[in-house]
């Protein structure tokens, strides 16, 4: 016996760099760890403990990143790669993890108040958060695309789940259903078009990729080509970009108010990060070829997201509608190659602060039941909840993209990159989506300041405020941010232009 | 030659998977689809890892197959509370959320 063990030689195992992993790891512990303490002391903590834990579980993941960002920019750190090539570590995927746990700390925020007046328990939603966002931080930082492939799992397999959280109401779990088939068809496309990848280049190693692509010039590219094409149908799902939308205005809709919030900030922000990762980095030698299916997911994404949206009168669709919009003008960013994505990384970081306080005002209109979301429910809203309503009203106009907000720094970069690589036709597009887009959030900002509130108000009850403490704060961080990068964006251009994707192959 | 036929099938099977989750209106037979289209990919990595001489390939497998498992369980426990609520469900009952 002693032996045999002798004969066995002992495994390489990579070299494991965990403090370089931390901000993932937090994540990933920390959820796994409120579920373990959660079957432990059955109800024995206040709802408001699980919400707490869960934004200190976020503040700490975003803490991990500055010392790790401050390596990065040092003249003896530098981009790297980690367990033994899998995992890259550069600006950007710190940039993308940290905007993520904004997005968790904000939503967790945001769902207490939700959990509370619908009577559900919820510590699993906490849970799946804090899992799901540990997903899209391994797929902004994934170097090999089995590894993209698993944190988009991890990310949707817990937001499937989140989508159909609220058991009692029918609406959820259809939404639920839909989410997570037409997800797992996504899944299977981007898996598929892994396979080929392998196939063509032989490693699903970015690195290794990349260096082959620079390397040889494949005769027959065919299969490179679907390859990659089926990694955007795949992704193009996640980001909800046009022709892949179909699934978006009803999850964004029957799921509940908070997760839709989550959805739209940390699911998207991850899909993004995937396809910037992947196709714009690694593919960079075949820009000629996927530039022009990019074109058409943005053209397309910006003209149906603008345009569907108008017709909406329920504007919980409204806001799905408009989150494509919004994923049409990122892709303008990413269809300008390495040039913009800096762009990209600021429009996410805006767009997290303008959608979860968006949503958050849904979650808080929407009343018991979820329910109120009609546009006629946010008439004269500014006479009988003022200040929901100018909150209501930021979002709005800083998604329109009105100057000295977020959104209209986020769309003119986007825009800017766009003409860098004289890309006309697209900034054309994007500029005539951005007015056709400002009808629809005018309307409801008209609609809250100049009609007479119909039906009467939900009256406070005792006990339970109509603006729970949780969402307060996350409705004012929310405020800050989006007006904040729009006054004072200087700090987070810088941060985002520095935020550079570099795929290191292993032993560098 | 060999290879080849694998992949002919591999995607025969991935096609097929992808029609059914179009076409069919059962979620759970849907659900079999999406397992017939992430088996289909299986092949694929299999048979590349093969021409290729490199166990990356079949490595992969590995990852695909406990993620499909995962996938199993979040679903089926999706189906399983709908059908609580209504008997019978298929994918056309799941049409309150339209516009």
């Amino acid at each position: 016996m002693v032996g045999l063990l002798a004969a066995v030689k002992p495994i390489a195992t990579p070299e494991v760099v965990w403090s370089a992993l931390a901000p993932q790891l937090v994540m990933m512990v920390g959820g796994v760890l409120l579920l373990t303490i959660v079957s432990l002391v059955k109800g024995r903590l206040g709802r408001g403990a699980y919400a707490g834990y869960t934004v200190v579980v976020a503040l700490v993941s975003l803490a991990s990143v500055v010392p790790l960002w401050r390596r990065l920019q040092d003249s003896k750190g530098g981009p790297a790669s980690l367990v033994g090539g899998a995992v890259g570590f550069d600006g950007y995927s710190l940039f993308l993890i940290a905007t993520m746990a904004v997005g968790v700390a904000l939503a967790a925020l945001l769902a207490d108040g939700y959990l509370r007046r619908e009577g559900l328990e919820g510590p699993e939603l906490y849970v799946l958060m804090m899992l799901s966002a540990a997903g899209g931080g391994i797929m902004a930082s994934a170097n090999d695309l089995i590894v993209l492939f698993i944190g988009l799992e991890i990310l949707s397999i817990s937001a499937y789940v989140m989508a159909a959280m609220h058991a009692n109401r029918v609406s959820s779990q259809e939404a639920g259903l839909k989410y997570f088939i037409l997800g797992a068809f996504a899944s299977a496309f981007l898996l598929y078009g892994i396979a080929l990848l392998y196939g063509a280049t032989g490693s699903t190693n970015l690195a290794k990729i990349q260096a082959f692509l620079s390397d040889v010039v494949l005769v027959h590219n065919g299969m490179l080509l679907g390859g990659v094409a089926l990694l955007l149908v795949g992704l193009g799902f996640k980001v909800a970009a046009a022709p892949f939308h179909t699934w978006t205005p009803d999850v964004y809709q029957g799921a509940p108010s908070p997760v839709t919030a989550f959805m739209a900030s940390v699911v998207k922000a991850a899909g993004f990060a995937g396809l910037v990762r992947v196709v714009v980095v690694t593919f960079d030698t075949y820009r000629l070829q996927w530039k022009p299916a990019v074109f058409a997911l943005a053209a397309l994404s910006l003209l149906v997201g603008s345009l569907s949206a108008i017709v909406q009168t329920n504007v919980k669709r409204m806001l799905a509608y408009s989150s494509i919009n919004h994923a049409g003008f990122i892709l303008v960013g990413v269809q300008s190659g390495r040039v913009g994505t800096a762009a990209v990384l600021f429009y996410l970081a805006a767009y997290t602060f303008m959608v979860v306080g968006s949503f958050g005002v849904v979650t808080i209109v929407g009343g018991t039941g979820d329910g109120r979301h009609h546009l006629d429910d946010y008439k004269g809203l500014a006479r009988t909840r003022p200040l929901i309503a100018a909150a209501f009203g930021v979002f709005l106009l800083a998604q329109a993209g009105v100057p000295f907000t977020a959104g209209f720094l986020a769309k003119l970069g986007v825009i800017q990159a766009a003409g860098q690589t004289h890309n006309w036709t697209l900034a054309v597009i994007a500029m005539a989506s951005a007015v056709i887009s400002a009808f629809f959030y005018l309307r409801i900002v008209v609609s809250m300041y100049f009609d007479d509130p119909a039906g009467d108000p939900e009256v406070e009850v005792e006990g339970s405020p109509l603006v729970p403490l949780g969402a307060r704060i996350a409705l004012v961080i929310a405020v800050i941010g989006t007006l904040g990068l729009g006054i004072v964006p200087g700090p987070f251009t810088h941060l985002a232009d520095d935020a550079v994707p570099v795929i290191t192959a292993a032993g560098r | 030659m060999s290879q080849s036929a694998y992949l002919v099938v591999a995607a025969a099977l991935f096609g097929l998977g992808a029609a059914g989750v179009l076409l069919r209106k059962n979620p759970l037979v849907m659900f079999m689809c999406l397992e017939l289209m992430l088996n289909a990919v299986n092949l694929t990595f299999v048979s590349f890892s093969r021409s290729l001489n490199d166990v990356g390939g079949q490595v992969s497998v590995f990852f695909v197959l406990v993620v499909a498992a995962a996938e199993v369980v979040v679903g089926l426990g999706i189906i399983v509370a709908i059908v609580r609520r209504r008997r019978g469900a298929s994918a056309d009952d799941m049409s309150l959320l339209k516009g």
